[in-house]
């Protein structure tokens, strides 16, 4: 593939700049915070509170620099919490409160 | 356009709606304009573009479709091929 197109930064499949470096087929340990998120995204789905095609258009609508630096879990994060803010389940002043207390 | 039969020959859709707004699309850009074959239908879905905006979605049909890899990748060998779910919006005659 090297065409020059117009695909959005998060659609890599056969994209140049990837095709040198060597994919990392290593098993990743989770962590606590990963298990957590994952947890919280399939409560928000038994409750119907998002789908997965919404967390994954929020995780397409991260800024590419952000993108490519988050963990795959934060990436999950940033997505539920943009979806729970869009949809009113939760405020930006209880956002906030609650990262306060961390 | 009438369910298409496995061995169907079909174009991938040229089209690039992420330069025209906010999208979510399951066809990768290195399929678009692609040729390839009908395998088999999967089944009816709603349509993903639309529920991951919280919109009504129609059911749409989704297609295995087998497309040649040296032409897709320009690697690989002849015979070795990419097996992707596409949505019928996005496949015409080819």
């Amino acid at each position: 593939m090297d065409k020059d197109v117009p695909r959005a930064h998060h659609d890599l499949g056969g994209a140049p700049k990837f095709m040198c470096e060597p994919v990392d087929v290593e098993p990743h340990a989770l962590t606590d915070f990963d298990k957590e998120v994952d947890g919280l995204s399939g409560v928000l789905r038994m409750k119907r509170l998002m789908t997965v095609d919404e967390m994954r258009r929020g995780i397409e609508a991260i800024p590419e620099d952000d993108y490519h630096r988050l963990s795959y879990y934060r990436r999950w994060m940033r997505s539920i919490t943009d979806n729970l803010l869009r949809k009113g389940v939760i405020t930006e002043a209880e956002l906030r409160a609650a990262l306060e207390r961390v | 356009m009438a369910a298409l039969a496995p061995g169907a020959a079909v174009r991938v859709r040229d089209d690039w709606p992420e330069t025209r707004g906010p999208v979510h699309i399951r066809t990768p850009h290195y399929l678009r304009g692609m040729r390839g074959t009908v395998v088999r239908r999967l089944g009816a879905f709603a349509n993903p573009e639309d529920l991951a905006f919280a919109r009504p979605a129609a059911e749409l049909a989704l297609y295995h479709v087998a497309f040649e890899q040296p032409a897709v990748w320009r690697e690989g060998r002849p015979g070795d091929e990419l097996l992707v779910e596409i949505y019928e919006p996005w496949l015409e005659p080819a």
